[in-house]
């Protein structure tokens, strides 16, 4: 019996192979796009645990001044009373353009940090070589490739020990490439303490002790994998309406077949069992398909990934994938999961088969119209304790139950509203056809509302999340036109040769700008101060977000000070406040100004206040006003002037160029997985409307019969289909907006540190709404043609079947 | 029996003009393809006047809903003509067909006749909207003869299946077709209700001067029509 049952099974398949095809493609697309995202994030992570392990930050105890850098004499006296600390100089070199992390350490405290510790370091270099001028600098090879160009640099080292973008090196050659000699960022405090040494209040009161991590980075990075994790769970939910609809049609289909069996004596548990073993099976089948679908798409997407990270966060993020077995679990697991979710109305049925008739389609919807006024209820409680978490709660867990929270919900309400407009819409109706129609769409809607509510969420997140990445675009782009006003940009080698160009170009140009800035703390991060020389540059172009009424003279009087919109935001100082610069320098904050893509804080006071309270200020760059068409002539006689590598001169246009590809490659990974969820949705159309087709022919029978064509009819099907995507596309509009505000202004404040304008884009929506228009329309086509084709002996079936 | 394809353009009220024959099937045969390609009718000739009742029996299988089917446009057929009201249904299309389902012709099945999705009211008048012959005051008068006046806002799922026969009888004589085809409209229907659901379509057939082609089981039913034709191997008796 079991085996007959099993032949039957797979016969169904054999017949319907473009259902089986639909239904491990739609399972295995929902894994792919889940375990891809989940591999990024797991490579990421692991990125930044073994970053952490390689550069001693993993929970070491560390020893940091309130007010700035730990005095020499401090470590001296602490080593004195016996206290065994290591200390570590940390720093940003900037060249050319592009920057790196200098971690200065003590080679002989910190002969346990991966790089000098493993075995292969001891054939690289001799711990001579690394503590004597000009000492040697530890890279990873690809950091080394693009620090091998630079001038006046130390030998580098290649080792796998060290993260991208960072630069280990001895803490006496760190001092130098910072220029900051005599100076400790923190002492790592070493695990293993004598016993009896001085409390650390006796000795230096103004250092506190603390476990160290990247804490700030921390919270960014994971706001980031929060929301790569959101669309992957996006992907995978509108995958699962595909599994949904097919499993739900091949049950419908075989509906014949589970009464003859029954019929025949195969116990209703038995069918049961065999249908959830072939379930798991496809589940399994799918779900490794997915996972190397998944493994693909990680790695082609990791890269930018990267970018992403290194660009945007600053943080060190490994290019290539590694396969993971908890990976490989979590992925089929989510497979078998997602198929027992997708699968349970179907089955649930199938246990309620009765023998003989089957339900009409009618009491579907008189069925569906109570739970529409159920889910309506729901939908609005979801929305609602979204809201009040909000206003109860700040942070970024609870911008995202916001967002979970109107997204769910709307999806929820769809259907109810949907059923709202067709209703107030046949009232519009002039003739029995129209009539028909509005009320069948309204019949229609139980059917095809979970692909509904796919697409609904799909052009949401479409809209809110491209309406995100268009204004911050925008807003990127004017930023980088008022921030990039100089025409031109040169770095001298030294300060000597800086002062040489200064002086040659001041004649010839309309002004030479300085570009200086020295490194200070505040509450516990690097706070980097720019003194600038008071010119209509500034005046005209520096984007400004709040002010007083006469910032750039207080500015330029060195009595107030700019600061940046995540210094203004995290320390919550505004304009009437007062910045704290250092214990001796304290100023009135005069404007805050908006500065994206950077993670750390800024200020910007006038150079001779920053000259007067700062030593050894670099003089090496500078911004030069000139005329368009003289840049190039100029910059080659610069060039071949002071002998310059093509490097140090940069020029404004070109500069614009790499700072949008950067940003633009940013956000290619929520673009691709928004555009597969959006064809996702569109699939998820297609197969709702196949399952459907048994039900429509009861339907579309007697309208045939009582005097219209097959072709008129498929026309309406089509039709149909484009109005209830037309409407969905419409209710996701303003769902997208929130969705957009949401990110714009209370997720990207409490992740990035900065709020951006909101733009609309009426074009981008267009296209959208095409887009949509374009997926419903193909999901219906192909109902459409079949009904078309239909030979007219299946439809009078209709009226003669006992069904 | 002369035929000269004009009848359909002849106005409703000038009887006296009208050729007298409605539906006229020649030497109509129909195979459907599949399996066993045996034709189902061969040759198969009869005529029926406007306003005139035929009966038509035969047992099951012999091929009596498909010639109801052919009558009506909703299937071709393969050889012979079929003439409807002075149309030949051979030379139509898809288009056309429809348009004599529409205009001409109403088709009563055995069950599953009504619009899902559409009332009671709103399946009564559908048809007549369609032909756009709606009479209110003749619709009114159906309504309240086949005792649907209380039921005209549900929906067909909620109706008893005899129930449901009427709407269907209704709504097929709405707009006063020149031809009712009927397939054992109440062949699902237990013996009492189907009698009373065929003594109703009898009078209201009479009272509107529509033919009536009708498939029976029931001698009985058979004897009360003009006339009757029994359908065997093929072919009319
Ligand atoms: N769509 C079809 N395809 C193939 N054979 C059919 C189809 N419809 C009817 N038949 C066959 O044609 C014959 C006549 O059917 P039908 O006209 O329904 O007979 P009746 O109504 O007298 O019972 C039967 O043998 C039936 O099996
Ligand atoms: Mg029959």
């Amino acid at each position: 019996m079991t085996r007959m049952a099993l032949l039957a099974f797979w016969s169904h398949w054999r017949r319907h192979p473009v259902q089986f095809f639909t239904l491990i493609a739609g399972l295995a697309l929902a894994t792919a796009l889940w375990s891809a995202v989940q591999a990024i994030n797991a490579e990421a992570r692991a990125s930044y645990a073994q970053a952490a392990v390689q550069l001693g930050v993993d929970g070491t105890e560390i020893l940091t001044a309130l007010d700035g850098p730990i005095a020499v004499s401090q470590y001296v006296a602490l080593r004195r009373a016996g206290w065994q600390v290591s200390p570590v100089l940390d720093g940003t070199l900037r060249r050319e353009g592009q920057s790196f992390r200098v971690l200065g350490v003590d080679l002989l405290s910190s002969a346990d940090l991966p790089a000098f510790a493993a075995p292969e370091a001891a054939q690289n270099f001799q711990a001579a070589d690394v503590l004597t001028p000009p000492g040697r600098l530890f890279a990873s090879p690809e950091t080394a490739a693009s620090l091998a160009h630079l001038p006046d640099l130390p030998p580098i080292i290649e080792t796998a020990n060290v993260p991208p973008d960072v630069v280990l090196t001895d803490i006496g050659i760190a001092e130098q490439l910072l220029n900051r000699s005599g100076q400790i960022d923190r002492l790592r405090v070493m695990p293993v303490q004598s016993a009896g040494i001085p409390p650390l209040a006796d000795i230096a009161p103004n250092l506190r002790r603390s476990t160290q991590t990247s804490g700030e980075t921390d919270r960014l990075t994971d706001s980031f994998h929060l929301n790569l994790t959101a669309f992957g769970l996006l992907a995978f939910a509108v995958g699962l309406f595909i599994v949904h609809g097919t499993v739900g049609l091949s049950f419908e289909q075989r509906r014949a077949m589970f009464r003859t069996l029954r019929a025949l004596g195969l116990p209703l548990r038995r069918l049961t069992v065999l249908a959830v073993a072939e379930l798991m099976i496809f589940a399994v089948i799918a779900g490794l398909l997915g996972l190397a679908a998944g493994y693909t798409i990680a790695g082609a997407l990791l890269p930018d990934v990267s970018t992403t990270l290194r660009g945007l966060y600053g943080v060190p993020a490994a290019n290539t994938l590694h396969l993971r077995p908890e990976w490989v679990a979590s992925g089929l697991g989510m497979a078998i999961l997602g198929t027992g979710l997708a699968s349970v109305q179907a089955l649930w049925r199938l246990w309620r088969m009765p023998l003989l008739a089957a339900p009409g389609l009618q009491s579907w919807a008189a069925g569906a119209r109570r739970t529409n006024r159920i889910m309506a209820v729901i939908g609005i409680a979801l929305f609602l304790a979204g809201v009040v978490a909000m206003v109860l709660f700040d942070g970024l867990v609870a911008g995202f139950a916001l967002l979970a929270g109107m997204m769910l919900g709307a999806a929820l309400i769809l259907a109810p509203i949907l059923s709202l407009i067709l209703r107030l819409g046949a009232r519009t109706a002039n003739g029995p056809i129209s009539e028909w129609i509005w009320a069948d769409l309204r019949a229609q809607l139980p059917g095809v509302s979970l692909a509904l509510m796919a697409l609904l969420l799909a052009l949401a997140a479409n809209i809110g999340v491209g309406t995100m990445v268009s204004s911050f675009r925008l807003t990127f782009t004017g930023w980088l036109d008022q921030r990039l006003a100089s025409e031109l940009y040169v770095t001298a080698r030294d300060d000597a040769q800086g002062a040489a160009i200064e002086d040659w170009l001041t004649p010839q140009v309309d002004a030479v700008l300085p570009i200086r800035s020295f490194e200070f703390s505040h509450a516990g991060t690097p706070l980097f101060v720019y003194g600038i020389r008071d010119h209509a540059t500034y005046r005209d172009n520096w984007p400004l977000l709040a002010y007083t009424p006469d910032v750039w003279d207080m500015v330029a009087s060195g009595t107030g000070v700019l600061i940046n919109e995540q210094l203004a935001r995290r320390s919550q100082i505004w304009p009437g406040d007062t910045l704290t610069i250092s214990p001796k320098w304290s100023l009135p904050v005069a404007g805050v100004y908006s500065d994206y893509g950077n993670p750390t804080g800024q200020a910007i006071v006038s150079l001779d206040a920053l000259l007067s309270h700062a030593r050894d200020v670099p003089n090496r760059r500078f911004g030069i006003r000139v005329a368009p068409d003289r840049v190039r002539a100029l910059s080659q006689e610069l060039q071949t002037r002071f002998d310059l590598p093509s490097t140090a001169l940069i020029n404004q246009a070109g500069l614009k160029a790499r700072s949008m590809e950067v940003f633009d490659k940013t956000f290619v990974v929520t673009g691709a997985l928004n555009l597969l969820t959006l064809g996702v949705a569109g699939f998820a159309i297609l197969t709702s409307l196949l399952t459907l087709w048994s039900l429509r022919l009861p339907q579309l029978a007697p309208v045939w019969a009582l005097g219209m064509t097959r072709s008129q009819l498929a026309r309406l099907e089509v039709v149909r289909s484009l109005a209830l995507a037309a409407l969905t596309a419409l209710i996701a509009l303003p769902l997208g907006l929130g969705l957009a505000w949401v990110l714009l202004a209370v997720i990207n404040v409490e992740a990035f540190g900065w709020r951006l304008p909101m733009y609309l884009f009426p074009l981008d929506w267009l296209r959208l709404f095409l887009l949509a228009l374009l997926a419903a329309g193909l999901a219906a086509v192909i109902p459409a043609r079949r009904l078309y084709r239909l030979p007219p002996s299946d439809l009078l079936k209709v009226f003669a079947d006992a069904r | 029996m002369l035929c000269f394809g004009i009848g359909r353009q002849i106005p409703r009220g000038g009887q006296e003009w009208q050729v007298p024959v409605l539906l006229d099937i020649r030497n109509v045969t129909k195979t459907y393809d599949g399996a066993n390609a045996r034709p189902v009718l061969r040759d198969v000739s009869m005529t029926l006047n406007r306003g005139q009742t035929v009966a038509l029996t035969g047992e099951s299988g012999s091929g009596k809903s498909t010639l109801l089917h052919l009558s009506a446009g909703l299937d071709a057929f393969d050889g012979g003509e079929i003439t409807v009201d002075g149309t030949a249904l051979s030379s139509l299309d898809d288009t056309g067909r429809a348009a004599l389902r529409r205009d001409t012709v109403a088709v009563v099945f055995q069950q599953f006749n009504l619009i899902p999705s559409l009332t009671v009211a709103q399946n009564l008048s559908f048809h007549a909207r369609m032909a756009g012959r709606l009479d209110t005051a003749w619709l009114q008068e159906l309504t309240g003869r086949l005792g649907l006046a209380d039921l005209t806002d549900r929906y067909p799922e909620h109706l008893s299946g005899g129930q449901q026969q009427r709407v269907a009888i209704g709504r097929a004589l709405a707009g006063r077709p020149a031809l009712l085809l009927a397939d054992e409209p109440t062949g699902n229907l237990d013996e009492t209700a189907s009698g009373a659901v065929l003594d109703l379509m009898l009078d209201l057939v009479a009272l509107s001067g529509t033919a009536l082609f009708l498939v029976t089981h029931s001698r009985q039913i058979a004897d009360r029509l003009d006339r009757h034709v029994h359908l065997s191997g093929g072919k009319i008796a």
